[in-house]
């Protein structure tokens, strides 16, 4: 028992893993897609969204960078629910039959990155000198060029900011759980009757296979989402080091 | 100044009251009251039926209960980790293994209810109003009807199993989801998805309000599929394998919920004028199959 125990169950991962076991394979699949569908569709609309907001003034706009700043703090269980009221047979939107999805996923944690990406987006924008617009101007650019050259300027900070918000929704429990189900299909494949994921993600699944008791299965998903966090957040401190040299020279 | 003036007073204040109820504490101990861990299952919990029983047995025994609600197989672990005095759950195959490998002593029957399968109006897989629960499962099966399963090793799950192996099934395929959460997390889902799912009564009495999922196979109590039954035992944790267990107050608790008393306010608990569990302690012959694995070979017969 103790530390026999911990071992033990660790190694029993690490052949799961190894072993490429489909359960473990489809619920990987299903975080990853559900994740990376979200923050390349929030970089989308908060990059463009950036530029937008720091280069055109109207009325209003320091209400709204005060939205977006308060965005990037909202608590994911709350956003689950709020996507959960809207969508839920009842609901305004029932209709549309996306709640237990993995769409209804996408949405939530898509409204998770957006106001991370287009916050620090707006800040990493905001850093470019001067001096760049200004050259851009001079050279003859129309507006267009001169977004283009900010753009070119701040590329480090913006994937920085794409990073963090990708780095947020991989780590996040409360709102695909509350939207998204944990739903795993029983399907005949060569190796016997098997789970496969349909909605159930390494996240959801950590907490809800220990309470089961099955901690050879929670350790393989642990093990892999802390891969994917950890190469994350290497990836953010690299590109921050990058940044930093730029400015230096 | 004056703030500060203010601020030592309060400070000298609160320094007295202090001194004040230590002093009390000191004059006239009072016994620290004794803790009896119970690992029980959500059904139980969520009814509110442990919050009517627990304070009676607490006055009576100056103790306080510690619930943890889970589900059957993984409050049987925490008890087989040493980890709760005793156990309140509703899976036989269950208790029976962990009779077996020596981690319970003193089985007793307490209460039973039962389940029932539930499903939308438009009942795709025409299964309303049949007699045997094996049948209907076997239908959704058929006919490819989405069914939710709680897929946690919990009593309902095990009881769930058990059906599909008497209708002679192994579930598999896209209609069968499991979402390896609680009963009431797995009605929502049923019901915005609208699937069938097997439920105990009690919580699905609890949820009627907010489901429009209907009860299309009645369980015993509604004169229904005995296969349905929903039996509730209590089990204390081996004094033998866990010397440091509270093994006496558990035997209270035993002793209290099968007592007449106990099997009272059991029958008495009703919620939304429905009564969710029926008492089966007290019975006037013998009931040896309690006690024993009825996996044991020449068992005591019918009960």
């Amino acid at each position: 028992m103790g530390v026999e125990y911990l071992t033990a169950g660790l190694e029993q991962a690490v052949s799961l893993l190894l072993s490429f076991d489909p359960y473990v394979m489809s619920v990987t699949k299903v975080q990853i897609l559900v994740s990376l569908t979200a923050v390349a569709l929030a970089a989308m609309t908060a990059v463009p969204l950036a530029v937008l907001l720091v280069f055109k003034d109207f009325p209003g706009k320091r209400m709204l960078l005060g939205f977006i700043n308060a965005g990037m703090g909202l608590p994911p269980v709350v956003v689950g629910l709020v996507v959960f009221i809207f969508f839920y047979r009842l609901g305004p939107l029932g209709f549309m039959e996306i709640l237990y999805t993995k769409k209804a996923m996408i949405l939530a944690q898509y409204l998770l990155a957006t106001p991370i990406i287009l916050g620090v987006s707006i800040a990493v924008i905001k850093g470019v000198p001067e001096s760049i617009k200004e050259l851009a101007f001079t050279l003859g650019g129309t507006r267009r060029d001169v977004a283009v050259a900010v753009l070119r300027e701040a590329r480090y900070g913006i994937v920085t900011a794409i990073l963090g918000g990708a780095g947020r929704v991989f780590a996040e429990v409360g709102a695909i759980l509350t939207v998204g189900g944990n739903i795993a299909y029983a399907l005949e494949t060569p190796q016997g009757i098997v789970q496969i994921s349909k909605t159930r993600t390494l996240s959801t699944a950590i907490p809800i296979e220990t309470s089961q008791g099955d901690v050879t299965a929670a350790i393989s998903f642990g093990l892999i989402l802390l891969g994917i966090t950890l190469s994350l957040n290497l990836a953010v401190s690299y590109l921050q080091g990058r940044v930093e040299k730029e400015r230096d020279q | 100044m004056k703030f500060m003036y203010v601020g030592i007073m309060l400070i000298v204040l609160l320094a007295g009251c202090i001194g004040q109820t230590q002093e009390k504490t000191q004059s006239e101990p009072v016994k620290e009251p004794a803790r009896l861990v119970l690992a029980t299952t959500t059904s139980t919990y969520n009814s509110g039926l442990l919050d009517v029983l627990n304070p009676v047995f607490q006055d009576k025994y100056n103790a306080i209960v510690e619930v943890h609600s889970l589900g059957t197989g993984k409050a049987i672990k925490m008890a087989k980790d040493g980890e709760a005095d005793l156990l309140l759950v509703h899976a036989r195959s269950k208790e029976d293994a962990f009779l077996e490998e020596g981690y319970g002593v003193n089985r007793r029957d307490v209460m039973f209810n039962d389940f029932i399968i539930i499903g939308p109006k438009s009942d795709p897989a025409g299964i309303k109003g049949s007699s045997s629960a094996a049948e209907a499962f076997k239908k959704i099966a058929e006919s490819n009807s989405v069914f939710f399963s709680r897929g946690d090793n919990s009593g309902t799950h095990t009881k769930e199993k058990e059906i599909w192996k008497l209708a002679g099934i192994e579930p598999k395929g896209e209609w069968y989801q499991a979402t390896g959460q609680g009963m009431g997390n797995t009605l929502t889902i049923a019901n915005e998805k609208q699937g069938y799912t097997i439920t105990d009564r009690g919580t699905y009495l609890a949820y009627m309000g907010k489901i429009a999922l209907e009860v299309l196979v009645e369980g015993p109590v509604k004169g229904g599929d005995k296969l349905l039954s929903n039996p509730y035992a209590v089990i204390a944790v081996n004094p033998g394998k866990y010397p440091d267990r509270n093994y006496q107050l558990a035997m209270a608790y035993i002793g209290f919920i099968t007592s007449p008393e106990g099997q009272k306010l059991i029958g008495d608990y009703k919620k939304l004028g429905e009564q969710l569990f029926y008492p089966s302690a007290i019975k006037d012959r013998e009931n040896y199959d309690q006690y024993l694995p009825i996996t044991i070979k020449g068992g005591y017969g019918g009960r």
